[in-house]
């Protein structure tokens, strides 16, 4: 069975939602993201406590017509690629942040 | 501006939203800049707790990027619980300092809380001229040293140099001093009236030439040829153009908590202790008539040669006393990149009063002269005038 993976908000980002859409900023190379209607509704989720199997499969699944398997082939992606920038933290454990992780204000 | 960023920033545009906001936290200072447009006395900054609550009801609205500016920012006790409730916020992060108050300890704070980028006003590269610009002995010093300690920490460090009659030819020092300490560079060639009107710092601004000579340095602006491009005129498309962010998808707050629409704009549009931001930000009756603005409502500008390419400041055409009117400012560097003056420098120099031909000194040969010399200074002869 594959491990949970827990995400959580990296410390240096700037992030803000502005409309369906969330802006990211990496401060440590001012990187600009945006995510779309479907990765901002799992940005805003990641709490680094709840599995990001569980978020695919309460906020995505049950908003939009995908398979719990596909869709969370999708968030990995997105999560994993994020990481590899600094904007997220992954973990196979919850994780402890202490500043910086609070959610975007819309 | 990357393309992404411009998209965001339509995007804000259409809904209406502050993506941009400078917050001044005091204008208390430590330096005593011969160009600085501000009043350093404190008359009643906001405490720790309004600003947080700002800072609060800004991420609430929108608000993406935030620069934090005085005045002096560490002349604030509470600079880091403000920086840090900030880092909580989310916000995109700049900071403008003159590093003097910056050590170790500072600089390790500010690489904690993920602030994007720190920017410092280096003048000159030589203490003699920055310092006595500042006129803080030792400034320059200790400014390089918090580069130096920024940089050490991996922070992105911008070092502004604003030119004027004193500095004018150290830009380039100061260039090669940034790329020494891996900063950037920016040079802003433009010494703004004071905020509350008074313009009497404007004679602390370069010459044409010196401008023209800016605006020809490649080094400062890409390509010159197209840089100095002679302009098309103001196309239709141009007509309808935004001024630019200024009330729009950005704002200043003072450290007295009054909303202007830009640090360069001081049109009173509300204050934040009687009201909120965002009730401001959205029903303000100077904002909106701000927003309202486009080159087609400017009879000068829509007109001009300059219109779709000048970079006129709607915040300077406004302490001029009309913010529907040119920026002689900007009609000057317009002239000073293109060497076309604008219609609001043609309409100047057809109605500046003529120089009036008064003859101070005639000189007449002494070969030629009347028993009585005095009985001929009115007449013909090899006279030289001499301008006032």
């Amino acid at each position: 069975m594959k491990p949970s993976l827990f995400v959580a908000h990296s410390t240096a980002i700037a992030a803000r939602g502005l409309d369906q859409e969330t802006m990211v900023m990496s401060a440590t190379n001012s990187t600009l993201f945006t995510l779309n209607e479907v990765a901002s509704v799992i940005w805003q989720s990641l709490d680094s406590t709840t599995p990001l199997g569980e978020i695919v499969a309460r906020k995505i699944c049950t908003k939009y017509d995908v398979a719990l398997d596909v869709a969370l082939e999708h968030a990995e992606a997105l999560v994993r690629g994020l990481a590899q920038h600094g904007i997220l933290l992954l973990s196979e454990e919850p994780i402890s942040v202490s500043i910086g992780s609070s959610k975007v204000t819309q | 501006m990357n393309t992404l960023a411009i998209e965001m920033a339509g995007k804000a545009l259409q809904r209406n939203i502050p993506l941009s906001v400078q917050l001044d936290l005091t204008y208390r200072c430590n330096e005593r800049c011969i160009h600085c447009y501000l009043d350093h006395h404190d008359h009643g900054e906001m405490t720790t707790a309004e600003i947080k609550d700002l800072l609060d009801q800004m991420a609430d609205a929108g608000v993406f990027y935030l620069t934090l500016s005085g005045g002096e920012i560490l002349m604030r006790k509470d600079f880091f619980d403000i920086l840090e409730h900030a880092r909580l916020r989310t916000f995109c992060i700049k900071l403008k300092t003159n590093g003097v108050l910056v050590r170790k300890q500072e600089a390790d704070r500010i690489k904690t809380l993920g602030v994007e980028s720190v920017q410092i006003s280096i003048y000159s590269h030589r203490h003699e001229v920055h310092d006595a610009i500042t006129k803080m002995p030792g400034s320059l010093r200790q400014s390089i040293e918090a580069v130096r300690l920024l940089r050490e920490h991996g922070l992105h460090v911008i070092m502004a140099n604003v030119l004027m009659r004193q500095n004018v030819n150290d830009y380039r020092g100061v260039r090669d001093l940034a790329a020494e300490l891996g900063a950037q560079f920016i040079v802003d060639p433009t010494i703004t009236p004071m905020m509350d009107g008074d313009r009497s710092i404007l004679n602390l601004n370069v010459d044409e030439a010196a401008l023209r000579e800016v605006f020809r340095n490649e080094a400062l602006v890409g390509s010159v040829e197209e840089f100095c491009a002679p302009p098309q005129g103001p196309g239709e498309e141009a007509l309808d153009m935004l001024p630019c962010s200024a009330g729009h998808t950005a704002c200043y707050v003072s450290p007295y908590g009054d909303i202007y629409p830009c640090v360069q704009f001081p049109l009173p549009s509300g204050n934040v202790r009687r009201t909120k931001f965002a009730d401001i930000w959205r029903d303000s009756p100077q904002l909106k008539e701000v927003r309202s603005i486009t080159l087609r409502d400017m009879p000068a500008c829509s007109k001009c040669t300059h219109g779709g390419t000048c970079t006129r400041c709607p915040g300077l055409a406004y302490l001029e006393g009309n913010m529907l009117g040119p920026s002689v400012q900007d009609c000057e560097k317009s002239y000073a990149r293109t060497g076309i003056p604008s219609e609001n420098l043609k309409a100047r120099k057809a109605t500046a009063p003529t120089f009036p031909i008064l003859q101070l000194v005639q000189i007449q040969s002494m070969a030629r002269a009347a028993p009585h010399p005095a009985a001929d200074l009115g007449g013909p002869g090899s006279e030289v005038r001499m301008p006032c």
